[in-house]
Protein backbone atom coordinates (compact mmCIF):
# COMPACT_ATOMS: atom_id res chain seq x y z
CA UNK A 1 0.00 0.00 0.00
CA UNK A 2 1.47 3.56 -1.05
CA UNK A 3 0.50 6.61 1.45
CA UNK A 4 1.19 10.18 0.30
CA UNK A 5 1.74 12.66 3.06
CA UNK A 6 0.74 15.98 1.83
CA UNK A 7 3.15 18.85 2.40
CA UNK A 8 2.68 22.84 2.62
CA UNK A 9 4.54 25.73 3.53
CA UNK A 10 4.28 25.47 7.32
CA UNK A 11 3.20 21.83 7.55
CA UNK A 12 4.90 20.63 10.91
CA UNK A 13 3.43 17.16 11.60
CA UNK A 14 4.69 16.10 8.28
CA UNK A 15 7.31 13.91 9.16
CA UNK A 16 5.26 12.39 12.43
CA UNK A 17 2.43 11.13 10.01
CA UNK A 18 5.57 9.95 7.43
CA UNK A 19 7.13 7.61 10.54
CA UNK A 20 4.06 6.23 11.20
CA UNK A 21 3.51 4.69 8.14
CA UNK A 22 7.24 4.19 7.49
CA UNK A 23 6.34 2.01 11.13
CA UNK A 24 4.47 -0.09 9.69
CA UNK A 25 7.05 -0.94 6.68
CA UNK A 26 4.70 0.40 4.10
CA UNK A 27 5.76 2.71 1.12
CA UNK A 28 5.13 6.34 2.03
CA UNK A 29 6.35 9.92 0.15
CA UNK A 30 6.20 13.08 1.01
CA UNK A 31 4.42 15.26 -1.89
CA UNK A 32 4.77 18.91 -2.16
CA UNK A 33 1.75 21.11 -2.61
CA UNK A 34 2.10 21.58 -5.77
CA UNK A 35 2.24 18.62 -6.92
CA UNK A 36 -0.68 17.70 -9.93
CA UNK A 37 -0.59 13.92 -10.07
CA UNK A 38 -1.56 12.05 -7.09
CA UNK A 39 -2.75 8.46 -8.73
CA UNK A 40 0.36 6.35 -7.67
CA UNK A 41 -0.97 6.81 -3.87
CA UNK A 42 -3.74 4.87 -2.29
CA UNK A 43 -3.83 6.93 1.30
CA UNK A 44 -3.50 10.54 1.21
CA UNK A 45 -2.78 12.19 4.84
CA UNK A 46 -2.85 16.14 4.82
CA UNK A 47 -0.92 16.38 7.82
CA UNK A 48 -1.01 19.04 10.80
CA UNK A 49 0.57 22.30 11.10
CA UNK A 50 0.19 26.13 10.51
CA UNK A 51 -0.22 25.79 7.02
CA UNK A 52 0.21 29.79 5.13
CA UNK A 53 0.36 30.92 8.40
CA UNK A 54 -3.13 30.11 9.39
CA UNK A 55 -3.85 33.92 7.34
CA UNK A 56 -7.04 34.25 6.91
CA UNK A 57 -8.52 31.22 8.21
CA UNK A 58 -6.90 28.14 8.58
CA UNK A 59 -6.85 25.81 5.52
CA UNK A 60 -8.41 29.26 3.82
CA UNK A 61 -5.31 29.25 1.15
CA UNK A 62 -4.23 25.48 1.47
CA UNK A 63 -7.18 25.02 0.07
CA UNK A 64 -6.43 26.28 -3.33
CA UNK A 65 -2.73 24.67 -3.75
CA UNK A 66 -2.70 22.54 -7.10
CA UNK A 67 -2.48 19.04 -4.92
CA UNK A 68 -6.19 20.02 -3.50
CA UNK A 69 -7.57 19.44 -6.58
CA UNK A 70 -5.78 16.09 -6.95
CA UNK A 71 -6.96 15.53 -3.57
CA UNK A 72 -11.03 15.99 -4.36
CA UNK A 73 -9.97 13.38 -7.37
CA UNK A 74 -8.52 10.88 -5.23
CA UNK A 75 -11.77 11.09 -2.66
CA UNK A 76 -14.80 10.65 -5.79
CA UNK A 77 -12.65 7.92 -6.85
CA UNK A 78 -12.50 6.55 -2.95
CA UNK A 79 -9.48 6.52 -2.16
CA UNK A 80 -8.73 6.55 1.37
CA UNK A 81 -7.66 10.43 2.93
CA UNK A 82 -7.32 11.25 6.56
CA UNK A 83 -6.74 15.18 7.60
CA UNK A 84 -5.18 15.74 10.77
CA UNK A 85 -5.75 19.06 13.23
CA UNK A 86 -4.46 21.32 9.85
CA UNK A 87 -5.19 18.76 7.87
CA UNK A 88 -9.02 18.79 8.73
CA UNK A 89 -8.97 21.97 8.70
CA UNK A 90 -8.24 22.22 4.95
CA UNK A 91 -10.34 19.38 4.45
CA UNK A 92 -13.65 21.56 5.21
CA UNK A 93 -12.42 24.34 3.91
CA UNK A 94 -12.08 22.40 0.22
CA UNK A 95 -15.81 20.99 0.93
CA UNK A 96 -14.60 17.25 1.32
CA UNK A 97 -15.90 17.28 4.61
CA UNK A 98 -18.58 19.47 6.28
CA UNK A 99 -18.87 22.06 8.92
CA UNK A 100 -15.82 23.89 10.00
CA UNK A 101 -13.47 24.58 12.78
CA UNK A 102 -13.61 28.13 14.95
CA UNK A 103 -11.50 29.27 17.65
CA UNK A 104 -11.49 27.52 20.34
CA UNK A 105 -14.07 28.66 23.53
CA UNK A 106 -11.05 29.33 26.53
CA UNK A 107 -9.47 31.09 23.04
CA UNK A 108 -6.25 29.43 24.46
CA UNK A 109 -4.25 27.04 22.13
CA UNK A 110 -4.64 23.84 23.47
CA UNK A 111 -1.99 21.08 23.76
CA UNK A 112 -2.36 18.16 25.74
CA UNK A 113 -3.78 14.60 26.00
CA UNK A 114 -7.38 13.38 25.57
CA UNK A 115 -9.94 10.69 26.08
CA UNK A 116 -11.63 9.97 22.93
CA UNK A 117 -14.45 7.55 22.56
CA UNK A 118 -14.59 5.51 19.21
CA UNK A 119 -18.08 6.69 17.58
CA UNK A 120 -17.92 4.46 14.90
CA UNK A 121 -15.59 1.53 13.92
CA UNK A 122 -17.27 0.37 10.59
CA UNK A 123 -15.09 3.23 9.25
CA UNK A 124 -12.06 1.99 7.35
CA UNK A 125 -9.81 4.10 9.57
CA UNK A 126 -11.13 2.84 12.54
CA UNK A 127 -12.32 -0.75 12.24
CA UNK A 128 -9.59 -2.56 14.34
CA UNK A 129 -11.20 -0.35 17.68
CA UNK A 130 -14.63 -1.39 19.53
CA UNK A 131 -17.14 0.59 19.36
CA UNK A 132 -17.46 2.77 22.11
CA UNK A 133 -13.55 2.46 23.24
CA UNK A 134 -12.10 4.78 24.77
CA UNK A 135 -8.27 5.78 23.44
CA UNK A 136 -5.93 8.26 24.60
CA UNK A 137 -4.58 10.65 21.91
CA UNK A 138 -3.09 13.94 22.53
CA UNK A 139 -4.77 17.28 20.36
CA UNK A 140 -2.70 20.58 20.14
CA UNK A 141 -5.03 22.99 18.50
CA UNK A 142 -6.23 26.83 18.99
CA UNK A 143 -9.01 26.24 16.46
CA UNK A 144 -10.71 22.64 17.39
CA UNK A 145 -14.35 24.42 18.13
CA UNK A 146 -16.13 21.99 15.34
CA UNK A 147 -19.54 23.81 14.09
CA UNK A 148 -22.11 22.99 11.63
CA UNK A 149 -25.66 23.93 10.93
CA UNK A 150 -28.43 21.60 12.66
CA UNK A 151 -29.21 20.24 9.83
CA UNK A 152 -25.59 19.07 8.80
CA UNK A 153 -25.09 17.92 12.76
CA UNK A 154 -28.33 15.55 11.96
CA UNK A 155 -27.14 13.96 9.33
CA UNK A 156 -23.76 13.41 10.55
CA UNK A 157 -25.82 11.50 12.90
CA UNK A 158 -28.17 9.70 10.31
CA UNK A 159 -25.41 8.89 8.29
CA UNK A 160 -23.12 8.19 11.30
CA UNK A 161 -20.28 10.35 10.01
CA UNK A 162 -19.28 11.37 13.53
CA UNK A 163 -16.16 8.89 14.27
CA UNK A 164 -14.64 10.19 17.30
CA UNK A 165 -15.96 12.15 20.42
CA UNK A 166 -14.21 13.87 23.32
CA UNK A 167 -14.93 12.33 26.79
CA UNK A 168 -13.86 15.93 28.02
CA UNK A 169 -14.99 18.40 25.79
CA UNK A 170 -11.88 20.79 25.75
CA UNK A 171 -12.71 23.28 22.96
CA UNK A 172 -16.46 23.92 22.39
CA UNK A 173 -16.99 21.32 19.79
CA UNK A 174 -20.61 21.13 18.94
CA UNK A 175 -22.15 17.50 19.93
CA UNK A 176 -17.81 16.78 21.78
CA UNK A 177 -17.28 16.11 18.15
CA UNK A 178 -13.48 15.28 17.89
CA UNK A 179 -13.17 13.89 14.49
CA UNK A 180 -15.84 12.77 11.41
CA UNK A 181 -16.60 11.35 8.33
CA UNK A 182 -17.72 12.19 4.41
CA UNK A 183 -21.14 10.15 3.78
CA UNK A 184 -18.70 7.48 2.02
CA UNK A 185 -16.58 7.32 4.81
CA UNK A 186 -13.88 7.57 2.85
CA UNK A 187 -12.53 10.60 3.81
CA UNK A 188 -12.26 11.15 7.84
CA UNK A 189 -11.07 14.41 9.47
CA UNK A 190 -9.68 14.84 13.39
CA UNK A 191 -8.32 17.47 15.15
CA UNK A 192 -6.21 15.23 17.52
CA UNK A 193 -2.79 13.58 16.50
CA UNK A 194 -3.30 10.06 16.19
CA UNK A 195 0.24 9.92 14.55
CA UNK A 196 1.68 11.72 17.92
CA UNK A 197 0.18 8.36 19.66
CA UNK A 198 2.06 5.20 17.62
CA UNK A 199 4.96 4.12 20.24
CA UNK A 200 4.87 3.76 23.47
CA UNK A 201 7.81 6.34 23.81
CA UNK A 202 5.49 8.80 22.89
CA UNK A 203 2.87 8.20 26.29
CA UNK A 204 0.22 6.26 23.82
CA UNK A 205 -0.01 3.86 21.23
CA UNK A 206 -3.82 4.22 20.87
CA UNK A 207 -3.20 5.63 17.61
CA UNK A 208 -1.62 2.81 15.99
CA UNK A 209 -4.48 1.30 14.97
CA UNK A 210 -5.89 3.88 12.65
CA UNK A 211 -3.14 3.25 10.28
CA UNK A 212 -3.09 -0.59 10.79
CA UNK A 213 -7.24 -0.50 10.35
CA UNK A 214 -6.48 1.42 6.78
CA UNK A 215 -3.54 -1.03 5.92
CA UNK A 216 -6.03 -3.79 6.69
CA UNK A 217 -8.78 -1.96 4.73
CA UNK A 218 -7.04 -1.59 1.97
CA UNK A 219 -5.22 -5.31 2.00
CA UNK A 220 -8.62 -7.14 2.30
CA UNK A 221 -9.99 -5.38 -0.32
CA UNK A 222 -6.91 -5.47 -2.82
CA UNK A 223 -6.60 -9.36 -2.30
CA UNK A 224 -10.28 -9.73 -2.87
CA UNK A 225 -10.01 -7.99 -5.99
CA UNK A 226 -7.58 -10.37 -6.94
CA UNK A 227 -9.13 -13.41 -6.21
CA UNK A 228 -12.14 -12.37 -8.01
CA UNK B 1 -11.58 50.97 -7.14
CA UNK B 2 -11.40 49.98 -4.03
CA UNK B 3 -13.07 47.84 -2.35
CA UNK B 4 -13.74 47.15 1.48
CA UNK B 5 -14.99 44.08 2.94
CA UNK B 6 -15.98 43.48 6.01
CA UNK B 7 -16.54 39.52 7.50
CA UNK B 8 -18.01 38.93 10.48
CA UNK B 9 -19.52 35.74 12.43
CA UNK B 10 -22.98 35.09 11.64
CA UNK B 11 -25.43 35.94 14.96
CA UNK B 12 -26.21 32.42 15.31
CA UNK B 13 -22.38 31.33 16.04
CA UNK B 14 -20.86 31.94 19.28
CA UNK B 15 -17.52 34.47 18.77
CA UNK B 16 -15.66 33.55 21.80
CA UNK B 17 -12.69 36.72 21.05
CA UNK B 18 -15.89 39.40 21.30
CA UNK B 19 -17.09 37.69 24.38
CA UNK B 20 -13.62 37.69 26.05
CA UNK B 21 -13.14 41.32 24.87
CA UNK B 22 -16.72 42.53 26.27
CA UNK B 23 -15.63 40.89 29.63
CA UNK B 24 -12.65 43.24 29.16
CA UNK B 25 -14.67 46.13 28.46
CA UNK B 26 -17.04 45.41 31.60
CA UNK B 27 -14.04 45.15 33.66
CA UNK B 28 -12.35 48.39 32.91
CA UNK B 29 -15.64 50.12 33.86
CA UNK B 30 -17.44 50.07 30.25
CA UNK B 31 -20.73 49.05 31.86
CA UNK B 32 -23.03 49.90 28.76
CA UNK B 33 -21.42 47.69 26.23
CA UNK B 34 -24.14 45.15 25.71
CA UNK B 35 -22.76 42.69 23.06
CA UNK B 36 -19.70 42.77 20.69
CA UNK B 37 -18.58 40.65 18.03
CA UNK B 38 -14.81 40.95 16.32
CA UNK B 39 -14.54 40.59 12.54
CA UNK B 40 -12.02 41.20 9.97
CA UNK B 41 -11.83 44.29 7.44
CA UNK B 42 -10.46 44.04 4.09
CA UNK B 43 -9.05 46.41 1.93
CA UNK B 44 -8.45 45.71 -1.95
CA UNK B 45 -7.35 47.52 -4.27
CA UNK B 46 -9.34 46.88 -7.92
CA UNK B 47 -7.84 47.67 -11.58
CA UNK B 48 -10.99 48.38 -12.77
CA UNK B 49 -13.40 50.96 -12.87
CA UNK B 50 -16.43 49.40 -14.35
CA UNK B 51 -18.58 49.47 -10.61
CA UNK B 52 -20.91 46.73 -11.62
CA UNK B 53 -18.38 44.39 -12.75
CA UNK B 54 -16.17 45.31 -9.70
CA UNK B 55 -19.42 44.61 -7.60
CA UNK B 56 -19.68 40.86 -9.28
CA UNK B 57 -16.19 40.52 -9.05
CA UNK B 58 -15.99 41.55 -5.28
CA UNK B 59 -18.65 39.15 -4.57
CA UNK B 60 -17.07 36.12 -5.75
CA UNK B 61 -13.80 37.22 -4.01
CA UNK B 62 -15.98 36.63 -0.54
CA UNK B 63 -17.57 33.80 -1.82
CA UNK B 64 -14.76 31.88 -2.72
CA UNK B 65 -12.38 32.93 0.06
CA UNK B 66 -12.42 35.64 2.17
CA UNK B 67 -15.28 34.36 4.00
CA UNK B 68 -16.41 30.90 5.04
CA UNK B 69 -20.28 31.20 4.36
CA UNK B 70 -20.39 28.15 6.79
CA UNK B 71 -20.03 30.56 9.74
CA UNK B 72 -19.52 34.31 8.60
CA UNK B 73 -21.03 36.69 6.74
CA UNK B 74 -19.78 39.60 4.10
CA UNK B 75 -20.15 42.83 3.23
CA UNK B 76 -18.61 45.53 0.94
CA UNK B 77 -18.61 48.72 -0.19
CA UNK B 78 -16.83 50.39 -3.68
CA UNK B 79 -14.61 53.55 -3.19
CA UNK B 80 -13.78 55.67 -6.04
Amino acid sequence: MRFAVLVFPGSNCDIDCYKAVEEMGEQVDYVWHTATDLSAYDCILVPGGFSYGDYLRCGAISRFAPVMAEVAKAAEQGKYILGICNGFQILTEAGLLPGTLLRNVSLKFLCHDTVLRVENNENPFTKEYALGEEIVIPIAHGEGNYYCDEATLASLKANNQIVFSYGSNPNGSLSDIAGISNEQGNVVGMMPHPERAVNSLMGSTDGKKMFTSILNTWRDRHDAAVIR
Amino acid sequence: MKAIVYVTIKQSVLDPQGVAVQGALHSVGFQEVESLRIGKYIEIELNTDDRAEAEKRVAAMCEKLLANTVVEEYRFELEG
